[in-house]
């Protein structure tokens, strides 16, 4: 069995965003697709707590701020939150097909 | 103790200010016109405080700086805030949260003072979502509009993804160099393609923010369906925040990369003039007009930060945007007053405006020339500063393309201009009643439309801060 190393973790990490990227494009549903941004996220979080482990070990930058994405993305998904569901309350959907006033 | 009350001065201003409205929310209703009156008079001692007792130095370990120039860009976003409550008076009036939107967009301005004071990327990244995050709620306030609360979830779900792009772009920073320090950072870049990734990604982020061009679809939605006041605050104070940062970002932390960043700079900034142009051309909805005139406004902007001069670059990109704030806000001034009561955002409907609203039509004239950079106004010696800045480089196609693109803009500005005073219209919009309030910011931003051009010491004034 091979120990985990920094290799290991950048390639979870990078392959995470782009799911996120590809999710985030590909979804149509608005909740999804905040999802899919919590994803971006945390795949962020994760690359910080590699390189502050394995390359920065003496410096604590890295995992200070993870912290403060994860408070960060909580107020980001509450004002989003609040977004769709007023976007609900006009659209009576939370699919961004049917959001389509504003165009070309 | 004495440093962090001088040094964070703006700040906490700021920050007083939005703990009042948040009591006055709290307590007894207050009619909403004493109220903006209150308020008004808060922002103008808000900004009048910034031209005194400003010292220049560090705070926290090197995370919060002030300098002069910092100083006089915080002075420049404040001037516009203090605008935007004149100028939209008539909407604040008849809104039943006003406290609300005010306390959301000084927080917002409260983010970009942080963003622009930043040292650090964390208090970078902090600042920057502070700075977005409320002007998102902003966009959701006309809250039983459909458009409204489509614009605000483009806002949103962008600004979000946006940052999520940032934040990768900031975490490889920190792999490659150990240091999120901006007074670091720059003595252990070296180039290599780690940093050059980290670099596009971080380039992105602030593309987003600042509409340019592949990252431009949101700003045309979100402007159309926002409510005026936002879209304002939007165009002219998020994007002058987002500008000056830009701008110290590229010249102090990726100095060494300098060769790299200007050749990204160089075609975006060709990308969305075109484009920007291109598409303000077939625009029929004024708001959407001003929208795709402002993506290509920021094209011209880069032109400027592209010169990468720490004196020249920095001065001419200053000068534009306290031009172009005068100019955006007296248009979307007029716009609103005309949308306020009307209804009406059509470039069509404007036809015969000047046979019925002379002072708004000379403001709106002033404005969009002022745009298009035609002297005697302003906007022509703002661009003139900026092209000069921009061939210090020597790439001459470069302002050969972008002097082509204000060619361009001056056909579509002039659309507007034409229909306002030549064609005629068998139904104009009737005889406009302007808040007083109102009439008196539109009068400031026509002023110095003429006056910024004419003394040439604003612009050694500028200078000399450096």
């Amino acid at each position: 069995m091979i120990e985990p190393g920094l290799y290991h973790m950048l390639f979870l990490s990078a392959a995470l965003f782009f799911i996120g990227v590809y999710g985030f494009f590909t979804r149509r549903n608005l909740v999804t697709m905040l999802m899919s941004i919590e994803l971006i996220l945390n795949s962020v979080n994760l690359n910080f707590i590699a390189f502050n482990k394995y390359l920065w070990y003496d410096k604590l930058d890295g995992l200070f701020f993870t912290i403060f994405i994860i408070a960060i993305a909580a107020a980001e998904a509450a004002v989003a939150i609040a977004i769709i569901i007023n976007l609900y309350r006009s659209h009576k959907s939370i699919d961004v097909e049917n959001a389509e006033e504003l165009k070309y | 103790m004495n440093d962090f009350l001088t040094l964070m001065k703006p700040e906490l201003v700021l920050t007083g200010i939005i703990f009042l409205l948040l009591f006055v929310k709290l307590g007894k209703g207050i009619k909403n016109e004493p109220l903006l009156l209150i308020i008004q008079v808060l922002l103008l001692l808000n900004f009048l405080s910034g031209f005194f007792f400003n010292e220049e130095g560090t705070l926290f370990d090197g995370m919060y700086l002030t300098t002069n120039m910092i100083v006089l860009q915080k002075n420049i976003l404040n001037l516009s805030v203090y605008l935007i409550s004149l100028l939209f008076a008539g909407w604040f009036k008849k809104s039943e949260h006003m406290p609300e939107f005010f306390m959301l967009m000084l927080s917002a301005l409260l983010g970009m003072f942080f963003l622009i004071s930043s040292g650090n990327l964390l208090m970078f990244f902090l600042a920057l979502e502070l700075a977005t995050i409320p002007v998102a709620a902003m966009a959701n306030f006309d809250l039983d509009k459909k458009r409204s609360s489509e614009a605000a979830m483009k806002m949103i779900l962008s600004s979000a993804f946006s940052s999520g792009i940032l934040l990768f772009g900031i975490s490889l920073v920190y792999g490659a160099t150990g240091s999120i320090s901006f007074a670091e950072i720059p003595l252990l870049l070296y180039g290599t393609p780690l940093e050059i990734l980290a670099l596009v990604f971080l380039f992105g982020a602030f593309a987003f923010k600042l509409s340019i061009v592949p990252f431009h679809l949101w700003t045309a939605d979100v402007y159309e369906g926002a409510p005026m006041a936002t879209t304002s605050f939007l165009s002219v104070v998020s994007k002058g925040a987002v500008a000056f940062v830009f701008m110290a970002t590229l010249y102090k932390v990726f100095q060494p990369m300098e060769t790299v960043w200007y050749n990204m700079l160089m075609i975006l900034s060709i990308a969305t003039m075109i484009i920007g142009n291109l598409f303000a051309l077939r625009q029929q909805n004024i708001k959407r007009f001003l929208a795709f005139s402002s993506i290509a406004q920021v094209g011209f902007i880069m032109v400027g930060i592209s010169s990468s001069h720490p004196v020249e670059g920095v001065t001419s990109v200053v000068y534009f945007i306290l031009i172009y704030i005068f100019s955006n806000l007296a248009a979307f001034g007029v716009a609103a007053a005309i949308a306020s009561q009307t209804n009406k955002e059509e470039i069509d409907d404007y036809k015969g405006l000047y046979k019925t609203n002379p002072f708004l039509s000379w403001v709106l004239a002033l404005a969009l020339f002022s745009l298009a950079g035609i002297p005697p106004t302003a906007g022509f010696f703002g661009k003139l500063f900026l092209l000069t800045a921009g061939a210090s480089k020597g790439s001459y196609l470069f302002i050969t393309i972008t002097a082509l693109n204000m060619i361009i803009s001056l056909y579509y500005y002039l659309r507007v201009i034409r229909s306002v005073f030549m064609e005629k219209n068998e139904k104009p919009i009737e005889k406009i009643k302007i808040e007083p309030s109102a009439k008196l910011a539109l009068i400031i931003c026509g002023a110095a439309i003429v006056l910024i051009g004419l003394l040439s010491w604003i612009y050694d004034y500028i200078q000399s801060l450096i």
